[in-house]
């Protein structure tokens, strides 16, 4: 069984989003790790592009895998996290602390709602 | 086998050399005219070692690979079969290789002859109506094919294509081709029987469609039998079908592209004509079209002057001067050469009767192999299917229960002296082997086979970690793979 | 039945554990009318290995002498006899591609290497186990560098004119269905070289990439530094386009102008690959460390084993088709394996000294046939520009006509410029270490009668 924190909002595409004020950061979920393996790379927007949600935003890499990485929501990417760029097993070890991948300041934070909660996520990957 | 892991630039003593291979040194003088500030400050770091130590160094290498000429290859899609010595020889003969690629006509003859001969057996064997020799690999093979599609919409002002559909199960190369040819690619359904789902096929279908590329027997390793059908539903929207030759082994002398409605074929000669695959290469795609993409075909072909109304039987090149509409050059000169004489030298040994039993034999070998198998225990993904030349058995219940995956069994596999099959690929079987034997190994080579897949089924019940820690008897055991990709190392450095 | 082993009684036996009554039975799935077209009637009977050598032994005679002073991209070369010896054992020649590493070390050490030899000919960081060819490398480098160069949002790249212009047309048939354009940049009529100034229209404008070819298709020498220097103060990638021979002698891409050279490409063939009229060759293709996720192609990596001892892996997998699929940095599979293989034999026989040894009699002798030619009437260089191992000659005739008449005494006296650069009489000649004096001689009294 995957973790799923129940206070953090989900995309299909298996990115979670935890809201700090007006900013998303956004990572990866356990399951989405756990399918991929050993992450031996990320690669990441850079600060200060916009993007719309559903935008490809960056790509986790594994020695036999590659998967895009969309962005959950709209708006600018205000920081990344640099830890991952010599230690992406970060995401691996701890996919919702210290392996986060980016943040946005949302344009509309509105778009939150559209997202899955932990539960509606629970289901769509019971049903994978 | 040897132990040999030093490197060569570790033999590298200052000053040492293989005397005999260099002439002697120039004067300083004679490089006067190069300016200084353009002459390189400091010597590359080659290695500087004698020339036993370099021969000894790359034989001992050597034996640290499998190759057909030593084991069972089962490469399923790749097509190992036996590549004939004498094929080496007469491509490697003086006339040929040294013939300058921009020799004119005059001193060219009788290679010339050889590609217009080559040209026209690969249109009789596919039932295209033209071939061109020059892309130089599967994959630019698959980019002329696109690209002659692309180039035909254009020609006609149709500028609404902007899709190639693809069926899931395909090699990654294709999906790869289409849009290095600027084109959006859509998938299509597999169903559950290695077919394509006809009916999502045809809703895919519309003016946004350029074509379809599709490998037949598919990737799935059975034959498409609604290929008809896939064909009129892609003509009727006014798209193109795309052959992949990948699979062409299977059917060869049995069933011809061009027969079955496709309108453009690439051919993998280091698989169906047996040249050598060499550690990954050089290959040759040849081209083959239908009448509507004559006049796209890459550039350069071997044209006979009788064809073009004269009576001398001389050979001449055909380029964008003759045939500006053609898509180009793909490469420098004309292609690989060397590889396309190897293959015209199989065509001309197997002849027509040769080539009907190519797909035949490699049939029976593919059909037998999983007989075998499945008595052993084995689970085919398409049971109720006839093989192709290959075939996919899953090992998804024994990755469940016992924990032993395909790769586990790849690599146990070495151990007895047998190259794995491909493994995960196609990526929608899970668990899978896709076995391709071809016609040239015995009945008591696959039996062998046979033989060690049977003891290792019976170690993954009763000792699982001799297969999933195998292998044990290669120059290395498994590799970190994630240490590989995380802290690249590339390019050694002292 | 020509490499197909099986007895009458293999095949019974086959066929009853299949269960079928004959071979056509497993043909049941295809339809049978589509069976009807492929009596393949217009291919020829088989004949043995004897007849078929004696039929290509005859062809290649046909082809046999000439004395050839044509380059052009591909160079006569001594290969070691150990090259091809070595290079066609079985282990090499009919092994495939390394997927299962344990059963592949010998190849992968091979590519490991080569790669290493590349970087430090070009004097760059990485090396991948090559591509088809010197042209399509350099499209898939004009690709490589439209991702590469995250500043610029153009698809736009300068290609010099004096680039080779069978490199110019490949690659543009490579990339233009990916909307890239590639924009031409003259060169200097009198010097035969790509100037500065001739850029200079472009200052400010934004490209991906400028292309730089050292030496350019006329054999000229480029002032490397200066216009690498002027595309990095553009914002612009430096895609070097060299001959792996010359690198013994000259500045390697890595250290020209302040930062050197972004990518590298080159055609392979000079180092032990015989001309074979054409290929098959490879591509080599380095680039720095910043940039080595976007290069296309098969990398190897080296790593340890579960037992920690050292061993050779198929790398970065994650930028290949086979993962990648549509997303792919290409759609190339393999490496020019064998070809690769034997370069690197090749290279690790000649040595640093013995490479530079081939490249000085290279240039020593295209100077001194230049020298030899000139003393004719009417013959002069083209250009002023100094040469490594190629010269443009301008005649006092049609250079079509003197080439044809030429090649009737079995002499291929270079290749015409006309047709690309609208030179009508002038021709490009190449001499290597292959050629003696009195090669050179005929030569000149060949093309003096010829002339007469």
């Amino acid at each position: 069984m995957s973790e799923i924190p129940a206070e953090l909002r989900y995309r299909d595409s298996h990115e979670w989003v935890r809201v700090e004020d007006d900013v998303a950061v956004v990572g990866i979920t356990d399951h989405a790790q756990d399918s991929m393996g050993d992450l031996v790379f990320v690669e990441m927007p850079e600060v200060g592009v916009v993007f719309a949600a559903g935008d490809e935003a960056g790509v986790v890499e594994s020695v036999k895998a590659a998967s895009d990485i969309y962005a959950p929501v709209s708006g600018e990417v205000v920081a990344i996290n640099e830890a991952l760029e010599d230690e992406p097993e970060l995401v691996n070890n701890e996919p919702y602390a210290g392996g986060w991948l980016f943040k946005i300041k949302m344009a509309d934070s509105g778009e939150l709602k559209e997202m899955l909660t932990a539960d509606q996520y629970q289901e769509q990957i019971d049903s994978e | 086998m040897s132990n040999e892991t030093t490197l060569i630039f570790q033999h590298s003593r200052p000053g040492r050399s293989a005397t005999a291979q260099a002439p002697k040194p120039v004067s300083e003088d004679q490089l006067s005219a190069i300016p200084a500030s353009l002459r390189r400050k400091n010597k590359p770091g080659l290695p500087e070692v004698g020339e036993l130590e370099v021969v000894r160094h790359y034989t001992n290498l050597s034996t640290k690979n499998f190759a057909i000429d030593k084991q069972f290859y089962p490469l399923g899609s790749c097509t190992m079969k036996y590549n004939p010595r004498g094929a080496n020889r007469a491509a490697m003969l003086p006339g040929f290789l040294n013939r300058h690629p921009l020799a004119p006509a005059s001193h060219s003859q009788g290679y010339l002859a050889c590609m217009y001969e080559l040209q026209n057996f690969l249109k009789e064997v596919t039932g295209m109506k033209g071939v061109s020799l020059a892309p130089m690999a599967g994959a630019q093979g698959e980019f002329a094919g696109v690209a002659m599609i692309r180039a035909y919409h254009e020609a006609r002002g149709d500028d609404a294509r902007t899709e190639i559909l693809i069926p899931e199960a395909a090699h990654g190369t294709n999906p790869a081709t289409a849009v290095m040819c600027g084109y959006k690619v859509r998938e299509v359904p597999v169903g559950k029987n290695g077919d394509v789902d006809l009916e999502a096929l045809k809703e895919a279908c519309g003016p946004q469609t350029a074509g379809l590329m599709m490998t037949n027997p598919s990737t799935c390793g059975v034959f498409e039998r609604q290929i008809e059908a896939i064909s009129k539903a892609v003509h009727d929207a006014g798209g193109l079908l795309y052959y992949d030759g990948a699979n062409l082994n299977a059917i060869l002398g049995k069933v011809r592209p061009g027969d079955m409605g496709f309108d453009v074929i690439h051919m993998n000669l280091h698989k169906t004509f047996a040249t050598p695959h060499g550690g990954g290469g050089p290959g040759a795609g040849p081209v083959g079209v239908s009448q509507r993409l004559l006049d796209y075909l890459p550039t350069p072909m071997a044209g006979r002057d009788e064809e073009s109304g004269g009576s001398s039987g001389e050979y001449h090149w055909i380029d964008t001067d003759t045939l500006p509409t053609s898509i180009g050059h793909l490469s420098a000169f004309m292609g690989n050469a060397g590889v396309l004489l190897r293959a015209y030298f199989y065509a001309m040994v197997l002849g027509r009767q040769g080539m009907i039993r190519v797909g035949e034999y490699s049939t029976l070998a593919a059909n037998y192999l999983l007989k075998r198998l499945e008595a052993i225990g084995c689970q085919a993904a398409y049971p109720d299917r006839r093989a192709s030349h290959e075939f996919i058995l899953t090992f998804a219940k024994l990755a469940k229960d016992q924990h032993v995956t395909a790769l586990d069994i790849a690599k146990r596999l070495l151990d007895y002296n047998q190259h794995a099959p491909t493994i995960y690929f196609p990526l929608l079987v899970p668990e899978c082997f896709l076995i391709e034997p071809t016609e040239t190994e015995t009945k008591e080579a696959m039996d062998d086979f046979v033989d060690a897949m049977e003891q290792i089924l019976n170690e993954a019940k009763t000792d699982p970690e001799t297969v999933t820690e195998a292998p044990f008897t290669q120059p290395v055991r498994r590799l970190d793979e994630v240490k590989a990709a995380k802290e690249l190392d590339l390019v050694w450095s002292e | 039945m020509p490499y197909i082993p099986h007895t009458e009684d293999d095949v019974q036996a086959m066929l009853a554990a299949i269960g079928a009554d004959s071979i056509e039975q497993l043909f049941d799935e295809i339809p049978a009318h589509l069976k009807a077209g492929s009596s393949l009637d217009a291919l020829p009977e088989g004949q043995g290995e004897m007849e078929v050598t004696r039929l290509m032994a005859d062809r290649a005679e046909q082809d046999r002498f000439a004395l050839s002073f044509i380059g052009g991209g591909a160079y006569a070369h001594h290969i070691p006899a150990a090259v091809w010896e070595i290079a066609t054992r079985g282990e090499y020649y009919t092994a495939y591609t390394p997927y299962q590493a344990e059963a592949s070390q010998g190849t992968l050490q091979v590519i490991y290497e080569y790669q290493t030899l590349i970087a430090r000919l070009t004097g760059m960081d990485v090396s991948n186990a090559s591509v088809y060819d010197g042209a399509s490398g350099l499209a898939e480098a004009v690709l490589m560098s439209l991702r590469a160069n995250r500043k610029s949002k153009s698809r736009k790249v300068l290609v010099p004119e004096a680039l080779n212009p069978r490199y110019r047309s490949a690659c543009d048939a490579i990339v233009r269905n990916q909307d890239v354009e590639l924009v031409s940049v003259p060169f200097c009529t009198d010097a035969g070289q790509t100037l500065v100034d001739g850029l200079k229209e472009h200052e400010g404008q934004d490209f991906a990439a400028l292309v730089i070819s050292q030496p350019n298709y006329f054999g000229s020498l480029e002032d490397v530094d200066a216009l690498t220097d002027w595309a990095h103060a553009n914002g612009m990638l430096v895609i070097a386009v060299v001959n792996p021979t010359s690198l013994a002698l000259l500045t390697p891409p890595g250290e020209w102008g302040e930062q050197g050279a972004d990518i590298v490409v080159g055609e392979g063939q000079p180092l032990g690959i015989p001309l074979s009229s054409g290929g098959p060759y490879f591509g080599f293709m380095a680039c720095t460390k910043k940039h080595v996720r976007q290069m296309p192609g098969r990398i190897i990596g080296r790593t340890i084993d579960m037992e920690g001892k050292q061993g050779f892996t198929l790398t970065l997998q994650a930028r290949e088709q086979h993962i990648r699929r549509s997303k792919a940095t290409s759609n190339i599979c393999t490496n020019q394996g064998l070809a690769m293989t034997a370069a690197t034999i090749y290279t690790s026989l000649l040595g640093p000294d013995g490479l530079a040894s081939v490249a000085g009699h290279c240039h020593a002798n295209t100077q001194k046939l230049a020298d030899k030619l000139c003393a004719l009437d009417g013959v002069e260089r083209a250009f002023t520009a100094p040469v490594f191992h190629e010269v443009a000659l301008t005649l006092p005739q049609d250079a079509d006509t003197v080439l044809a008449k030429l090649a009737e005494k079995d002499i291929l006296g270079g290749l015409s410029l006309a047709k690309d650069y609208s030179m009508k009489n002038a021709i490009l000649v190449n001499a290597t270490e292959v050629h003696t004096e009195g090669d050179l001689d005929l030569f000149a009294q060949a093309l003096k009668e010829v002339l007469a």
